[in-house]
Parts: structure tokens; C-alpha cells; sequence
């Protein structure tokens, strides 16, 4: 019973092979977005879990010093004659590797990734003989060391002896911090005995890097996620055609006697079948997405968190497998609607004309409820959601509620429009695209989504990329910034651009912690340039007057949310409380930044000594000083970054940072294209009965197939008609809700017409494009196969 | 006896309230008879097909094919009933479109556990349908199409055929051809035959009538 039973369904794949193309192409692009995604993430992340082994980050105690700048190795040995079971690092970049030394002898038993039981030579790591570890990229970075290949090792790193880490670095005699061992000895004397310079930093119980990325990565996956509903969409679509054609089969099958829980049964076997192909075809499919993307995405890491992700992928099984597995859930929440369906169905009823327009009918009501609390839901959330998952619960229910809606709007208004109808032919064709829509709606919604993600997301980045580049403007006032190595350089920098310059600003800043942040604290002295060209958020009447005088700090968006700090709350730094004067937009920053003036600075932190320097000059004579600085001071230009090119980097930062979300963007939009595409063909093998009636009272199939054209198009403009307040919304609660929680900062939304304009005709024209096709097919219907809706024999 | 129907009651919900398509018939068929099932339009006579079939359930009454009270099998019980001893040839001739004509014929004996090569060959022979076995039903005429549904029918050697109007598609001189081949080989199998028809000319071919009139045996 079962395999001809099987050979009777699976026949009507093979007789319509368009509809299994729609199934399994709309199944394996949602998979395949996902899984990209997806596979970017566990790239990212294994490259940020093979980071902290290597340090050991999250899992020790530390030690460093208070204003965050590298100790002296005599700390590391008081520390040990005292008992402390303490190990020492050093790191740095060395031909753009980071290079990390460790002291294998004192260093706790799980740290780095190297296996130092296997073939490792360790005598060569012990005795300075200079060799390191790193995986094949990082290798190849360092041709003139003698690097031993360890693949486990983190991407864009290099372990070895601390030894040679401090001579490749230049960092002889220094030490950048010291990992805690867990088990100390009982009775040993307290860290400000013998090291009070020394701050002990918990350990965070997992990766730094891992926390600071998160949000990143949770947009990423709510996009991979957005692009599988939209993939869903299509599936349901292609599965609910599907059944709606069978179903005289499906009565025939019950009526010759397959009982219906074994026709069931065999349904969902057949489709997850398919779920299977397509899911193989889009793990592969994502794997390309992923190959493409990561590049951009790991240099946004790098960019904006300092993480260093692998540039290439790997296979993983989990990966794949997950790939497979969510092909197979999402198969199965399409197909579950109908699958249900046709367990209740009578058996005499299965073969009813327009069961699906009838069933969406009594759908309609509980549609209509469901997307009226939803979209009720996200209401109260835009007054209420805070933090990630209360955004996205936002945007789910807000996008969800949308879609749900969007038939039941677009039923209403094109009922409306035929109460205006004169003609016939136009009463007609207001008449048949009403019966139309419970076929099309599917398709619609995807790309109804697509449309408002699109919408959304371009007013976000948009909105961003003005309030970043005014941001720029306003902080980099500097017409050019120059690094010193040394004292020395120092000196001869400030006696060579003193008289030559209109003011020279000092950049000197100590990486700590206020308000239990990590924070970048830096001192400036009282100039205009901060005076006029820093806007504050919040701030007292005279933020920088209190500031220079030293009783206050200004600090920025970042830390001020994430501390829940406002105007005139308290902060201390070491033994000092400051006031809050200000509060700044600090975009594209992930830790917390404060400013206080230059001479508690100096009180602080009195061994930082300023290496950069902020130039104020008439922006023409830049390329002339630079020169001249260069051959009189010694000072070469590649210590030097004009105002230009500091902008010019930092927009390219962000730049990349949004690449990856408008390329899976433009991939949803093209999925939603396709989704309109495949319905409208599979609808037209069920148009005849319907066309065949108009033109047999007259109208020509030219004119049908022109009437189709529009059809469609009218649908995508009343789609992109409702997709617009839609993705408004989304891009605010994106601004306003997912930013904040995401990112610390909160931005001005802006509206850009044009842009809305283009999308919208793009939509037109994909909606006329992929209705195109099914019109000339409908056009050139040959009129036998219309005469058959006439005959008995149909 | 094959078919002992004992009192059937059956009630629709129609959108002005319940409707009692059947008010307590009572019919008998011995194998080997042939049956003609007369009435006007909504008078019941295919809601009594389809119950004897198996397709529907009875609200009241017997329904006892071959000595099993069908009234009382679950979807299961029913389903297996069809696959052996019931068929049931529609109107609408209900082929599996995607299936060819010499699949489409075997189907139903192949869901049964009941195919055998030999005979289908007989059947398509006897239908004229050799010719056709490897075309799709829609390259068919309707008069073919129906005896393809006949055949199909037929394959499994079912004890009771049930027959919904199967010539009410065709012209008369198709009809006539594909009711003669029915009754033939219907009369050869030693079965029963149990047919709905609006046509006085066919029923009369039949060994007996019975007429419903709103529900009821008239």
C-alpha cells in the first residue's frame, strides 16, 4: 500500500515540476540565509572561544596596573617571593599578529590551546629559543620566525615564551598583567603590601570579546532569521498550493481506501524528504553566503570590538546538522497547517472547488484576531521593551502582526475599490482579484516583510551614517593627529609644532573601570576646541567650566545607560568623586569613555605621559608641515593622520559594519521576489476556470494576460503602500529600542523619501517582472485548453 | 446476502438548518444482482451511495455489506472495506492525473494487496484501453477516461460495485458502450451492482429499481 501510494504522490511532483522547484528552492534559500548566518557566528564565536583559552580570558583573576599601561617584571617577582601564585603575559602586535607570551612554567594548567603533551619541542618554548605557535594565516604572517603550525591556536595570534614575546615587542623587563592562579596559598600578604600600583580585575566567567560581540551577532542572527520566515513564507505557500491542487487526489486516494492517517503519514514523509534535498542544497547554498560575507563581517569585528576572526570557514558538523535540522522544523511548521487541515477534512468535501479561498475565509476572522493582539503587543512594548530580547520581541510581534494583517487590508481595500467599479470588466477585475488574494497572500506578506526590513534598516543606517559623520566632524576637530615613540619624540614634536600651530592638544587617556565599566578616562586641558565643538546630549549650564576645573567629569551615552548614570549623579576614580556634568554621543564606541581635566589627570595617573597630539592649523598648510616636521624634526609622516584620512577610516569601519546587513537585505528582498514570482506561476495552472469565462464573453486573452500585469502590480503598490509605516516603525524601535540595548547609544531618526521611492518602484518592478511571465503564458493560452473549462471532460 | 440496509437516517447541516436527507431506507442486494437507485435531484440517492461505500456515516441504521456492519468500522475499517470488498466508479471519474492509464488502473488492487497482472490486462483488453495504457487520463475523452475509472474499479474483483451516475458525463452512444462492458464483466465477477442513474434506459437494464422519494423508499 505504501509504495503505491507513494508513486501516486510523488507522480504529482514529476507532472509539476515547477511547484517542486518552488519547494524546494524557497526551502533551501531560507535554509541557506540562515545557515550563512549561522555559520558567520560560529566562526566568530570559535575564533573568540580559541582567543580566551589562549589567554585564559574569563576564566582568571588578574592583575594590572590602575591606569591599564604595562608593569615592571620586578612586580611579577615581589609577588611571587610574597607567596602569590601569579603568572605573567605580555602581548602586543607584531607585522599586525598578536603576539602573546606566556610563562609555561607559572602559568595554570588550562591555558592556550597548544598541547604541550604532543610533539611539541617545550625545551625550545622554554629556552628562548624563539619558537611560537599560531594557526597556518598567522603563520605566514611571521616568515622570518620560527613558527610552528598549531591550528587550534586563535586566528591573528601567536603564543610563546614570554622571553621572546618581550624582545619581538620591545617590552624587555615589562609585563602587561598577572593571571591569579585559582588556589592560593592561605596567610599570604595583601596585594597593597607589596603591589599597591596593582588592581585585581575579576574574572567576567567567559569571553570579553565573546559579551561585547553579542549584540552584534544577535542582529545578525535576527536577519538570518527574518530571511528563514520570509523563506517559510514561500514554503507555506508552495505546500498550501500544493495540497489545494491535490486535494481531488487525495479524495480519489481515500475513496479507492488509504486510510487517512497512513496518507497523512506519507505526506509528511514525502515532504520531509524534500526537506532534506533542500536543506543539503541550502547548507551548501550558506556555506557560500558565508564564505562571501565573513570577510566583511570579520573586519567589522576587528573594526569596531578588536576581534579577531578566522578570514576562512570551516565545516563544521554542528553547523551543518543545525542547517538540516531548522529545513526540517521549518518544512514541517509549513506544512503542519495543511497537514491539519486535511485530517479534518471531511472526505467528501476534500474535493470542492475554491477550498482554499473558502478555508481562508473562515481563517480570515482569527487571522484577523491574532494580528490585532499582536500588533496590540507591540504597541505596549514600543512604551515598555527594554533590552535585546524585549526589542526583538518588539519587532517580531510588530512585523508578525503586519503580515497577518496585510490580507485582510488589502481584502478591504480592493472591496472598496469595486463598489467604484463602472464597467463590467472593471467590476470584474476588482471581483477576480479579491479571489485571487488567498493564493497570493503568502507571497505578498514575504514581501511585505522584505519591503519594511528593507525600509528599516536603510532608515537606521542612514541615520546613523548622518549622525556619525556630524559626530566625526564635531570630534575630530584636529587638522592632524601625530603619535610620539618616546620622550624624546615628545619634546622635539612640541618645540617643532609650537610656534608653527594655533594650538596643540595633548590625547593622553588610562583604560579602567567607573561605575563597574571598563571605561577609557582621558585628561584634556581647557581649550576652545572642546568648547565648541563637543554637544552634549545632557549636560548643567557650564559642563566644561566645572570640568577644567576639576570638580567634574562628562562622560559618554555608553556608560551613562549602561550605569544608569544621569547629570549630577557621583562617580569616583581612585580616591576622587567627580560629578557628572555631561553626558555625549560617543557612536561606534563599545566601552564606556570619560573626560576629566588635564591636571587631575596628571594626579590620577601620574606615569602616562601624552604620545598622541591633536594639531589645530589652517587645514591647507597640513601637507607642508608634515614635510617640514619630518626633515627638522624627525618625526616621519607614518606617525601622522591627517583629519581626512582619520574620517576616511573610521567611515570605512562603518561602512563595513553595515555591508553584511544590506546584503542579507537585498537577498530577503530578492527571496520575497522569487516568492511572487513562483506563486503567480503555480496560481496560473489553477486561473483557466476563472479566465476562461471573461474570455468567452468576450475578452481576448492579450487583454487577460495585460490584466494580470496589473494585477500584480497593483497588489506590490498596495504592499508597499502598507510595507512603508511598517518599516518606519521597525526602524524606529531599531533606533530607539534594539540600538540602545545593542550598542548603549540611542540615535535621531531621519527620513529619507527618495530612498522609500526607489524601493518602492524596485518592488514594482520585480512584482511586474515576475508577473510577466505567467501573462504571456496566459496570453498564449491555446483556446482549446480554455474551451475544457466548458466541457464535462475537465 | 450481500447488502442488507436497515433504516438509514442521515442529517446535513444546510445553511438554513438541519436538512434529513435520508428518513429510514431499507434495501437488500444478493450478489450477483444489479440494482438501479432512481429519484429526483436531493432526493438522497448518492448520500446512500456514499454511505454504503463507506465514504459517509449513517446518523441512524444498518449498513451490513458481506455479513459487516459498516456503521460501526472506524476510518480504518472502512478504508479497508474499499480496498476489497466495495468499489465505487463517480461520476467525475476521479483518475490520479499524474498517474498513467496502466498505473491508474492497477492503483486500487495494488492498495489492496489484490493486483494480479493477468487480469488487469483482461480488464484494459475488454475496455479498449491497450492502446492507451501509457498516456496521462487528460489525453483521454471522457468515455475513455470512464472506462479507465471502471477498470480501475474492477481490478481489485471487489463482492459490491457502487456506481454514482457513471455514464452522466458522456453522450448517449458512449454511455451505452461503457454500461454494456460494466454489466458484462459486473455479471461475469458474480458481483453485486448498486447504481444510481437518472436515466429510465439504464435502469431498466438493471434486474431490479428502487425509487427514492424526500428520503424515503417510494
Amino acid at each position: 500500500m505504501t509504495g503505491v501510494t507513494l508513486q501516486a504522490l510523488l507522480s504529482h511532483w514529476w507532472r509539476n515540476p515547477l511547484q517542486l522547484f518552488t519547494l524546494l528552492a524557497g526551502l533551501a534559500l531560507a535554509t541557506a540565509l540562515w545557515s550563512g548566518v549561522q555559520a558567520v557566528n560560529a566562526e566568530a564565536r570559535a575564533s573568540y572561544d580559541a582567543a580566551a583559552a589562549t589567554l585564559g580570558e574569563g576564566q582568571f583573576d588578574r592583575l594590572q596596573r590602575r591606569d591599564g599601561q604595562p608593569m615592571d617584571q620586578q612586580a611579577f617577582i615581589d609577588l611571587r617571593r610574597a607567596g602569590w601564585l601569579v603568572s605573567p603575559v605580555v602581548q602586543g602586535r607584531f607585522n599586525g599578529v598578536r603576539i602573546i607570551g606566556i610563562d609555561l612554567l607559572t602559568a595554570p594548567g588550562s591555558i592556550g590551546p597548544v598541547d604541550l603533551t604532543g610533539d611539541v619541542a617545550i625545551d625550545a618554548f622554554l629556552t628562548g629559543e624563539g619558537q611560537l605557535f599560531a594557526n597556518p594565516e598567522a603563520a605566514a604572517q611571521l616568515p622570518d620566525l620560527n613558527v610552528r603550525i598549531s591550528p587550534e591556536t586563535a586566528p591573528n595570534t601567536a603564543v610563546t615564551d614570554i622571553g621572546v614575546a618581550q624582545r619581538l615587542l620591545g617590552k624587555e623587563g615589562q609585563i602587561d598583567s598577572l593571571i591569579i592562579a585559582p588556589n592560593q596559598p592561605i596567610g599570604r600578604p595583601d596585594l597593597a603590601d607589596i603591589a599597591p600600583q596593582l588592581i585585581r580585575q575579576q574574572a567576567q566567567g567567559g569571553s570579553d570579546i565573546g559579551r561585547l560581540t553579542d549584540s552584534f551577532h544577535l542582529n545578525l542572527t535576527a536577519f538570518g532569521l527574518l530571511s528563514f520566515a520570509v523563506g517559510i513564507f514561500i514554503v507555506n505557500g508552495a505546500i498550501g498550493l500544493a495540497f489545494e491542487q491535490r486535494r481531488p487526489v487525495v479524495r480519489t486516494l481515500r475513496a479507492l481506501g488509504l486510510p487517512l492517517r497512513r496518507l497523512i503519514l506519507l505526506m509528511g514523509a514525502e515532504l520531509m524528504l524534500f526537506a532534506l534535498v533542500a536543506g543539503a542544497i541550502g547548507v551548501a547554498l550558506g556555506y557560500v553566503i558565508a564564505a562571501l560575507l565573513l570577510p566583511d563581517v570579520a573586519a567589522t569585528l576587528r573594526g569596531l570590538y578588536g576581534a579577531d576572526v578566522a578570514g576562512n570557514l570551516q565545516l563544521r558538523p554542528v553547523w551543518w546538522l543545525s542547517g538540516l535540522a531548522i529545513a526540517l522544523g521549518g518544512t514541517a511548521i509549513a506544512a503542519s497547517g495543511a497537514l491539519y487541515g486535511l485530517s479534518k477534512m471531511p472526505l467528501l468535501a476534500a474535493a470542492q472547488p475554491r477550498a482554499l479561498a473558502m478555508a481562508a475565509g473562515r481563517r480570515a476572522m482569527i487571522q484577523g484576531i491574532l494580528a490585532a493582539m499582536l500588533i496590540a503587543l507591540s504597541i505596549v512594548l514600543m512604551f515598555t521593551a527594554d533590552g535585546l530580547i524585549g526589542g526583538f520581541a518588539l519587532l517580531g510581534s510588530l512585523l508578525i502582526g503586519a503580515a497577518l494583517a496585510l490580507p485582510l487590508i488589502l481584502d478591504r481595500v480592493l472591496a472598496g475599490a469595486s463598489l467604484t467599479a463602472k464597467s463590467v470588466s472593471a467590476q470584474w477585475f476588482w471581483a477576480d482579484t479579491r479571489q485571487q488574494l488567498p493564493g497570493l497572500s503568502l507571497a505578498l506578506m514575504a514581501l511585505l516583510l522584505a519591503m519594511a526590513a528593507n525600509i528599516g534598516v536603510s532608515t537606521m543606517v542612514s541615520s546613523f551614517r548622518l549622525t556619525f559623520i556630524d559626530f566625526l566632524d564635531q570630534r575630530l576637530a584636529s587638522e592632524l593627529y601625530v603619535s610620539t615613540e618616546n620622550a624624546s619624540q615628545t619634546a622635539d614634536l612640541l618645540a617643532f609644532a609650537a610656534p608653527r600651530v594655533d594650538e596643540i592638544l595633548p590625547i593622553q587617556n588610562a583604560d579602567t573601570e567607573v561605575a563597574g565599566q571598563p571605561t577609557q578616562v582621558f585628561g584634556a586641558d581647557d581649550n576652545r576646541t572642546y568648547r565648541e565643538n563637543w554637544t552634549f546630549l545632557q549636560s548643567t549650564a557650564d559642563p566644561w567650566d566645572t570640568t577644567f576645573a576639576g570638580d567634574s567629569i562628562v562622560i559618554n551615552e555608553q556608560l551613562a545607560r549602561r550605569s544608569a548614570l544621569s547629570i549630577s549623579d557621583t562617580v569616583t576614580l581612585q580616591d576622587t568623586t567627580f560629578t557628572i556634568a555631561g553626558i555625549y554621543g560617543d557612536y561606534g564606541n563599545p566601552i564606556g569613555q570619560a573626560v576629566i581635566s588635564e591636571a587631575q589627570f596628571q594626579r590620577l595617573y601620574p606615569d602616562i605621559a601624552p604620545t598622541r597630539f591633536g594639531l589645530r592649523m589652517d587645514p591647507d598648510a597640513v601637507a607642508d608641515f608634515v614635510a617640514a616636521m619630518e626633515a627638522e624634526a624627525g618625526i616621519p609622516a607614518s606617525q601622522t593622520i591627517n583629519q581626512a584620512g582619520i574620517k576616511a577610516i573610521s567611515l570605512q569601519v562603518f561602512e563595513r559594519t553595515f555591508t553584511v546587513t544590506t546584503a542579507l537585505n537585498i537577498l530577503t528582498l530578492a527571496v520575497a521576489g522569487f516568492a511572487i514570482l513562483m506563486s503567480l506561476l503555480t496560481l496560473a495552472t489553477m486561473r483557466i476556470p476563472q479566465l476562461a469565462p471573461a474570455w468567452a464573453v468576450g475578452m481576448t486573452r492579450r487583454k487577460l494576460g495585460q490584466l494580470e500585469l496589473l494585477r500584480a502590480v497593483l497588489l506590490a503598490v498596495l504592499t508597499a503602500i502598507v510595507a512603508l509605516p511598517l518599516g518606519l516603525a521597525l526602524a524606529w524601535a531599531l533606533l530607539a529600542v534594539v540600538n540602545v540595548a545593542a550598542f548603549g547609544w540611542k540615535l535621531p531618526m531621519f527620513l529619507f523619501p527618495f530612498d522609500y521611492a526607489r524601493l518602492g518602484l524596485f518592488a514594482l518592478f520585480a512584482a511586474a517582472l515576475a508577473a510577466a511571465w505567467p501573462a504571456i503564458r496566459l496570453s498564449r493560452t491555446p483556446p482549446a485548453d480554455l474551451l475544457k473549462v466548458f466541457s464535462n471532460e475537465r | 446476502m450481500l447488502l442488507n440496509v436497515t433504516n438509514i437516517h442521515k442529517t446535513y447541516q444546510a445553511a438554513d438548518g438541519p436538512f434529513e436527507v435520508l428518513r429510514g431506507v431499507d434495501l437488500t442486494l444478493e450478489a450477483g444482482e444489479t440494482l438501479a437507485l432512481t429519484g429526483e435531484s436531493g432526493s438522497g440517492k448518492s448520500t446512500l451511495l456514499h454511505l454504503i461505500g463507506g465514504l459517509d456515516t449513517p446518523d441512524q441504521g444498518m449498513i451490513m455489506v458481506d455479513g459487516r456492519d459498516i456503521a460501526a468500522l472506524d476510518d480504518e475499517g472502512r478504508a479497508e472495506l474499499r480496498r476489497g470488498k466495495v468499489g465505487v466508479v463517480f461520476q467525475q471519474f476521479n483518475l490520479i492525473p499524474s498517474l498513467k492509464v496502466a498505473d491508474n488502473i492497477a492503483f486500487q488492487a495494488r492498495l489492496g494487496g489484490r493486483h494480479e497482472a493477468g487480469w488487469t490486462e483482461v480488464l484494459a483488453d475488454r475496455m479498449g484501453l491497450t492502446p492507451h495504457l501509457a498516456k496521462y487520463p487528460e489525453q483521454l475523452s471522457g468515455g475513455q477516461q470512464q472506462r479507465v475509472a471502471i477498470a480501475r474499479t474492477l481490478a481489485p474483483k471487489p463482492a459490491l460495485v457502487l456506481a454514482d451516475e457513471p455514464t452522466g458525463n458522456l453522450d448517449e452512444t458512449t454511455a451505452g458502450t461503457v454500461m454494456d462492458l460494466m454489466l458484462e464483466l459486473v455479471t461475469e465477477a458474480g458481483a453485486g451492482l448498486l447504481m444510481v442513474t437518472h436515466s429510465e434506459t439504464l435502469a431498466a437494464r438493471m434486474s431490479r429499481g428502487l425509487h427514492l422519494r424526500a428520503g424515503r423508499v417510494a
